[in-house]
């Protein structure tokens, strides 16, 4: 998915980290990986540890962090946009207008990753991305440590108890996109965009699914 | 034995009545010491109510909950969870300094974000679901 723009930033001392938050592991994932050709690090996540440390709740998701290990952006959406939620549902298609849009944006985010590694631009200042942090509540945190809890379970066998933990963080934490949807597919592959999830996203109403990133 | 979960490692414990262990176990699991002050992490020390110390075992689910963090048991209790507290990831995150980590690459070579030191770093997720 960045491999162009690795490829073409790379001898500026940018590298790419690519987390799959993937509890099934590396062999469900390695079809995607090959499929990409990638050189920068493909890394698999299966207890969805990077979301619980950077308070994420959504793939894609980017964190930005310059050569002195800081913060320069905090977790935003990657490239992605909500024309999806207008797509025909029986053709899983969007309109002409809707797949211009969405590629305008994704050009858009690339190219400010491409001006942040050759001059420094859309880097913040610490009181800025500081304040784009979102905030981690108790509920998040005990959502996190149930998620954690539910793939050991799931993992030794008890998936039925398994699953009463996954449900529980997602109660606990229902902004989290990734925990709600990585419960699904462990449940069945393709429940994660099924029916289930549509009406998820309906619920949402006003509310983004993918929050523009605020270039 | 009880399985103890802590956000990046698992541990396999003697514990009695839910988290009752010695205190060394304590410590390799939490990462924080006892000491007569109480539960000691560098500079900090957390005072225990009497009722979680016992000579040098202590309850590491009161310990934990004093400390703000989530301790989840499983079912038989065999298994539990201990997450990080909410204001400690908060703390992390606002000072800014890009929180390290380890994960295996597709071929399950380890990869620590701190190696990529002195370079721009593009972190992002993705999923197959």
């Amino acid at each position: 998915m960045w491999q162009q723009l690795y490829a073409e930033l790379k001898d500026k001392g940018f590298m790419v980290v690519a987390v799959a938050e993937e509890t099934r592991g590396a062999d469900h994932a390695r079809p995607w990986i090959e499929q990409a050709k990638s050189d920068y690090w493909q890394l698999i996540d299966t207890e969805h540890r990077l979301s619980d440390l950077y308070n994420l709740v959504n793939v894609p998701q980017a964190v930005w962090i310059d050569e002195q290990g800081r913060i320069v952006r905090p977790p935003e959406t990657a490239g992605s946009t909500d024309h999806f939620r207008r797509m025909d549902l029986n053709t899983r298609t969007m309109t002409p207008e809707d797949q211009a849009e969405r590629l305008a944006a994704r050009v858009a985010y690339l190219d400010a990753v491409r001006a942040w590694v050759t001059t420094g631009k859309h880097a913040l200042p610490a009181a800025a991305a500081r304040a784009g942090l979102p905030m981690v509540t108790p509920e998040i945190a005990e959502a996190h440590a149930r998620f954690r809890l539910g793939v050991w379970l799931r993992t030794n066998g008890r998936a039925t108890e398994g699953d009463r933990q996954l449900a529980a963080a997602s109660r606990l934490h229902p902004d989290s996109w990734s925990m709600w949807r990585q419960a699904a597919d462990l449940d069945e592959v393709g429940k994660a965009s099924g029916p289930e999830f549509w009406q998820r996203v309906q619920a949402l109403g006003e509310r983004p699914y993918y929050p523009p990133p605020k270039l | 034995m009880t399985i103890v979960l802590t956000p990046t490692a698992e541990h396999d414990v003697a514990t009695r009545d839910g988290l009752w262990m010695s205190a060394a176990d304590a410590e390799k699991i939490t990462g924080w010491t006892l000491k007569p002050e109480g539960m000691c992490r560098a500079e900090a020390c957390v005072p225990m109510p009497a009722s979680a110390v016992k000579g040098t075992e202590i309850d590491v689910e009161a310990f934990w909950k004093k400390l703000g963090g989530p301790a989840i048991a499983g079912e038989a209790r065999d298994v539990w969870a201990l997450g990080a507290p909410a204001q400690e990831r908060n703390a992390a995150l606002e000072g800014l300094l890009a929180p390290d980590f380890t994960l295996p690459d597709v071929d399950g070579v380890p990869r620590s974000l701190s190696q990529l030191r002195g370079k721009k770093i593009f972190l992002a997720t993705w999923a197959s679901w």
